[in-house]
């Protein structure tokens, strides 16, 4: 799908530019458009090392665990299948946590380790478990507090506030993430009937 | 609706704090820690170099070619109906499918109408707002052997459109 998309922009763009006159506009635009690339991953680095090993200090003083019991009440009742207190709902925690703070690349190994305990508590069956289904409604909506590569894309082109986002982000994660709760509901309880 | 844009503005320098702070009664080296955090971090960047790079050069060609504002144009009739800026459309489009294509369409976006623009805005908050949900389900399911995926494809995509509708109706009250 991906390759799909990326070689259907640039035929069609050259393709069009041979009909519209731009052909010159588009080869001037390979190159300093790469440039631009290298340009934004520079203003990404600085982003992404204060934040991560800022991360690294809450997950290390115990924050993420933190965070990890107050949620749990809420999460109990949105995986009505998994105890309470198995592994598999400890995974689930500790993946949402790392989410919310931004940390994908530790999130997705917590989150594999909880799929394959959700896949256990289904009897190793290899259709996708009610529980797994709301697990990954929750992670397609991703709640993360803090967006910090759009922040730093806004950075590099001068905002006068980068971080003006934030709020309209966490609001519109809220929702999809409730929006996404309700829609797996819905679907588990047609199934069900 | 000034107040959102104020609390914005804390919510950073707040966890900076808390975070020091609690490292520092919980007795973590913090300085320490915060390099070897780094560290992670430079990797990072550098390694989704060649993913942005690549699709970047690929959504310039299409918007200096003309092909973007041709595309944008066809649907701004039907969508300045409902308020929706038709620009926002190759970003939403993308999303569910691929997280460095829409990461791209959002840079384009803010590059070419600026970060602080209602459209920048817009973009930059439904680029944060949801996760690439055909992403998440290939990395999870696939994981783990799952042959059968029931309903998970139809809730993601069903709750990218919410995450979508989300951020445009919110945008219009804050930003619009």
């Amino acid at each position: 799908m991906v390759n799909i998309i990326w070689v259907a922009l640039a035929v069609i763009g050259i393709i069009y530019a041979l009909f519209n006159g731009t052909i010159e506009e588009v080869n001037k635009v390979i190159f300093t458009s790469a440039e631009e690339a290298v340009a934004l991953t520079i203003t990404l680095i600085s982003v992404l090392v204060f934040w991560l090993g800022l991360m690294k200090i809450a997950e290390k003083a115990g924050l993420l665990l933190k965070l990890t019991a107050l949620f749990k009440p809420i999460f109990t009742r949105i995986f009505p299948e998994i105890p309470p207190n198995s592994t598999a709902m400890g995974y689930i925690l500790s993946n949402f946590s790392a989410n919310l703070f931004g940390l994908g690349n530790a999130a997705t190994p917590f989150g594999i380790k909880a799929m394959h305990e959700m896949k256990k508590l289904n009897n190793n069956q290899e259709e996708a478990s009610r529980s797994m289904i709301t697990f990954l409604a929750l992670n397609t909506s991703s709640v993360t507090i803090v967006p910090s590569t759009i922040i730093a894309i806004r950075m590099q082109y001068d905002s006068n506030a980068p971080t003006e986002i934030v709020m309209t982000t966490i609001l519109a994660t809220i929702v999809s993430s409730i929006g996404a709760l309700l829609v797996d509901r819905y679907f588990y309880y047609r199934r069900v009937r | 609706m000034h107040y959102i844009l104020h609390i914005s503005n804390w919510i950073i320098p707040s966890i900076i704090v808390i975070v020091l702070l609690y490292g520092t009664y919980k007795r973590v080296p913090t300085y320490e820690t915060f390099v070897e955090g780094g560290k992670e971090g430079v990797s990072m960047a550098i390694s989704l170099l060649p993913f942005l790079l690549g699709m970047i050069v690929s959504i310039s060609i299409f918007r200096a070619s003309g092909a973007m504002d041709a595309f944008v144009g066809l649907l701004s009739p039907v969508l300045s109906f409902l308020n929706v800026p038709a620009e926002i459309v190759p970003l939403a489009l993308t999303r569910p499918i691929s997280g460095t294509a829409s990461l791209s369409m959002a840079t384009d976006l803010i590059q070419t109408e600026g970060p602080d623009s209602y459209i920048g805005r817009l973009a930059s908050t439904m680029q944060g707002s949801t996760d690439t949900t055909l992403y998440v389900l290939t990395v999870y399911f696939g994981a783990v052997g799952i042959k059968r995926m029931g309903d998970a494809l139809k809730v993601g995509l069903i709750a990218d459109l919410i995450g979508i509708m989300a951020s445009l109706i919110i945008c219009y009250l804050i930003f619009g």
